[in-house]
């Protein structure tokens, strides 16, 4: 069987002031995955190495990982593809805090999901009235942005949460706007004030890295350039609507 | 060690979770409720789940008709009432669901589109493409954010329950990022853990599907009921035992032998149905227990298809287009390209059945209650009553929903009467807990927890597999009496409390053996066949009401095996008949 080298950071929090890297070589074939590799390093090798996996069919999110400096689901990214340089660089998702070897804290990330409340708003409709109706079209507004696991490569990859830990970041945004597109919810106006504050839609400079590392083709980056409209509209209005209000005094 | 105090406390935060504490939530708006999960929940298993749930809606449909399929798809070992429930309330839970922000496949109309599901007579499945489960999950814990009553513990891995006079009183959990004990106290738990699919070398599962919660209880006293009635999917990759849904079928695929032939039609299932023509209760519509025998049989008839990664047939969907593949079944088509190097389009997906679901579980009442009291099981991990000897496809989303509400209903209403247990017992409980879980951290010794699994899971295919034998299983329970021995001398050589997974997964196939033999015992002492639990030797090849229509009740016993006793099964309206599908089901005199 051919073997290929795993560099992986590794970080206890009692003993490490940094992450330090250590090899690995493992046996792999043409279906084995990065997460496979982990599990049969933890088996084998190593059985402190800490990650965290769970469905291993790229539906969970949980084993987002940085291979040779790129966010990448473990259990998406095979061995195989890194045959020809001989060697994988595996680290913790970039731009969070690291909890333990590829073990990163998603605090941020989950109270920012929160935050944009990700929940129908103002539709008053019980079971007993029965189902919306909602039309393939309407769906279509904003199914795609539905697809999200929540996995952090997003903001792994994204160069302005770097510089901004603040900054809500493209996978809750998108969440956000997804909810804002669907023609059940009436809540976009629960939802503006922080798409347009300081931690919202005006932090991204359009760099789309966050849709390139993106393993479902959410294209957040369409969700955030898309709000950015919806929020200059939002801007527009709130001027329009002082200066009318000033015309009334 | 940290005492938090709430009302009611949830364990596990899947479809069940998460549902129980909306429904809590909803019922009394000042009950404080700790959703408290291993993982974070949107990793929660629910989420693989891929075809659909089901829920009457059609016109020329009818409860009846859900509940004779479901009932005689168990092979007449489901709690009739319970059933009888379940079906009503299925399409509330389901509009309760589109109206939370589900994303349900419709029609152009833009009503809700219902699909076709195996074992079923009419198409009753809603679905959100081949994403159900991902939908629902995602739904359910996004609005679960709206709930201020809610309070999640994400990666707080419950070790054990804390139980007094009979009632529980709370849990201790560990936090998995501080590596530091906490004792959660409620007048309420209610155990959503989900299934034990782990214990089996191959399976459809995600690694964290390892059936601790289903122990904890045991532990404590509560039966497992109905545990050797472990379902293969039909559909698996072979390897990995990634998913390939049904709804493949429902939508039109087909299996064939390598003679590309439909073999289906050779086990009662026929005749042949035309080619994207799929018919309800036939063929390859046949429900998962009788598909996955038939595999059986054309492997050791040597009509499979010898691959690395074991015996294959084809299922093939190449019939059903391109642009149907992209709407109804993306994320199948996705799995069998970077999983297997196969595009549905062009070629034939190879697939063999893989361990699935756990029908069996915690004991519970109708109400999802225990023999403890206050203490609630509800989804995989629970016996609710639901699915008898084999569950229908799309009944469990169905079931996470309607019993999760259920539970959480009837979980604030214990949650009122309160409890007088001492604080000292509860401490005493607790530090019990702590000092096993140190003395487990310093555990020595040459075994390694993988290799245990490994060994567990490969035994539970050879002797609780699709067809089992007395000499099978015996030897399966022997290697499990050998592996609980051995587990005792694993290694622990993880010694950082921060997210300490080595002395985890050692904990999680601790419990996992117990769960492994209770199945293994279970099976080997019902000398019959019904639904998943199918026999070769003599005397115990057919179903035998007379002697098994009986629930199998799992005891835990601390010096060696389980207890195995019996207890009656709940029949209301339909009684036991032949169960039979294709033409032989249409040939049956109607009731």
């Amino acid at each position: 069987m051919k073997t290929l080298k795993m560099a992986i950071a590794r970080y206890n929090p009692e003993v490490d002031d940094k992450p330090r890297f250590e090899d690995f070589h493992v046996p792999y074939d043409n279906q084995t995955s990065l997460l496979d590799a982990l599990a049969y390093i933890k088996d084998a090798l190593a059985p402190d190495l800490t990650y965290r996996s769970s469905c291993r069919m790229a539906i969970c999110g949980s084993c987002g990982m940085m291979a040779d400096g790129i966010p990448k689901l473990a259990c998406k990214t095979f061995l195989r593809d890194y045959a020809g340089a001989g060697k994988v660089t595996l680290e913790a998702l970039g731009n969070f805090p690291i909890e333990r070897d590829l073990v990163v804290d998603l605090t941020h990330f989950l109270e920012c999901i929160e935050a944009l409340k990700p929940y129908l708003i103002g539709n008053t409709r019980t079971p007993a009235d029965g189902a919306n109706r909602q039309t393939p079209e309407q769906i279509a507004k904003f199914h795609q942005f539905t697809h999200c696991i929540n996995c952090a490569l997003c903001y792994a990859a994204c160069p302005q949460f770097g510089l901004n830990p603040a900054f809500a970041g493209p996978g809750s945004i998108s969440l956000a706007y997804r909810y804002n597109l669907d023609s059940r919810d009436n809540g976009k106006q629960e939802r503006m004030p922080m798409l347009n504050g300081p931690e919202g839609v005006w932090n991204c400079t359009f760099v789309g890295v966050c849709s390139e590392v993106c393993p479902k083709n959410v294209d957040p980056a369409a969700a955030i350039q898309q709000c950015k409209v919806e929020s200059a509209l939002d801007f527009a209005r709130s001027v329009i609507n002082c200066q009318k209000e000033k015309e009334v005094r | 060690m940290q005492i938090i105090t709430t009302d009611l406390a949830i364990v596990g935060a899947g479809g069940a979770g998460i549902r129980t504490a909306i429904a809590a939530a909803e019922k009394n708006r000042n009950i404080r409720v700790a959703l408290i999960s291993k993982v974070y929940p949107m990793r929660s298993h629910t989420v693989a789940a891929e075809g659909g749930s089901a829920g009457v809606i059609q016109d020329h449909d009818s409860f009846d008709s859900h509940f004779n399929d479901t009932v005689s798809g168990g092979d007449w070992l489901c709690e009739q009432d319970v059933v009888e429930y379940f079906v009503k309330q299925c399409p509330t839970e389901m509009v309760q669901l589109e109206q939370w922000g589900c994303p349900w496949s419709r029609k152009p109309d833009g009503t809700v589109n219902v699909r076709a599901f195996g074992g079923m007579k009419i198409e009753r499945t809603w679905f959100a493409a081949d994403k159900t489960g991902f939908h629902m999950l995602h739904t359910l814990f996004q609005t679960s954010i709206k709930y201020p009553q809610i309070t999640r513990f994400d990666e707080f891995f419950v070790l054990d329950l804390l139980v007094d006079n009979g009632r529980v009183c709370g849990l201790v959990a560990i936090n998995l990022l501080e590596g530091e004990l906490v004792q959660i106290r409620a007048n309420a738990v209610v155990m959503a853990t989900g299934g034990a699919g782990r214990v089996y070398r191959y399976n459809t599962n995600a690694s964290i599907v390892t059936g601790e919660g289903m122990g904890i209880c045991f532990r404590h006293g509560v039966p497992l009921r109905d545990m050797e009635f472990v379902q293969y999917h039909p559909t698996g990759l072979p390897g990995s035992g990634i998913l390939i849904t049904e709804a493949s079928r429902g939508e039109g695929g087909i299996l064939v032998n390598k003679d590309g032939y439909r073999y289906l039609q050779d086990y009662g299932l026929g005749p042949e149905t035309p080619l994207g023509q799929p018919k309800n209760k036939y063929m390859e519509l046949g429900p998962r227990d009788k598909v996955s025998q038939a595999f059986w049989h054309e492997w050791r008839a040597d009509r499979s298809i010898t691959t690395p990664r074991g015996d294959v047939v084809n299922l093939d969907l190449r019939h059903l287009g391109p642009q149907k593949l992209a709407e109804r079944l993306p994320f199948i088509c996705e799995l069998a390209k970077a999983y297997m190097g196969v595009d549905p389009v062009h070629e034939p997906i190879p697939v063999r059945p893989t361990a699935h679901y756990t029908m069996g579980g915690i004991e519970t009442d109708s109400q999802c209650e225990t023999r403890i009291k206050g203490l609630f099981a509800v989804g995989e991990c629970s016996s609710v009553g639901m699915h008898g000897a084999n569950r229908l496809g799309s009944n469990s989303l169905a079931e996470l929903v309607v019993f999760g509400k259920l539970a959480g209903d009837a979980a604030v209403e214990r949650c009122a009467e309160g409890h007088n247990a001492s604080d000292s017992v509860l401490e005493a409980q607790a530090a019990d807990v702590e000092k096993r879980l140190k003395t487990l951290m310093k555990q020595k010794g040459k075994e390694r927890w993988g290799t245990i699994r490994d060994e567990m899971g490969l035994s539970m295919e050879d002797g609780c597999g699709i067809y089992r034998t007395a000499e099978l299983m015996r030897t399966t329970c022997s290697k499990l009496a050998e592996l609980k021995e051995r587990v005792k001398n694993v290694g622990v050589t993880d010694q950082c409390a921060v997210f300490n997974t080595d002395v985890l997964s050692l904990y999680e196939i601790t419990q996992g053996l117990d769960i492994a033999e209770s199945m293994a015992h279970s099976a080997l002492q019902r000398k019959e066949s019904r639904g998943a639990h199918q026999r070769l030797d003599k005397g115990c090849n057919k179903r035998d009401d007379e002697h098994f229509l009986k629930h199998s009740l799992a005891f835990y016993n601390q010096s060696g095996p389980p207890r195995i006793e019996y207890s009656d099964v709940k029949i209301t309206k339909l009684p036991p008949a032949q169960r039979v599908y294709g033409a032989a089901g249409d040939a049956q005199p109607k009731k």
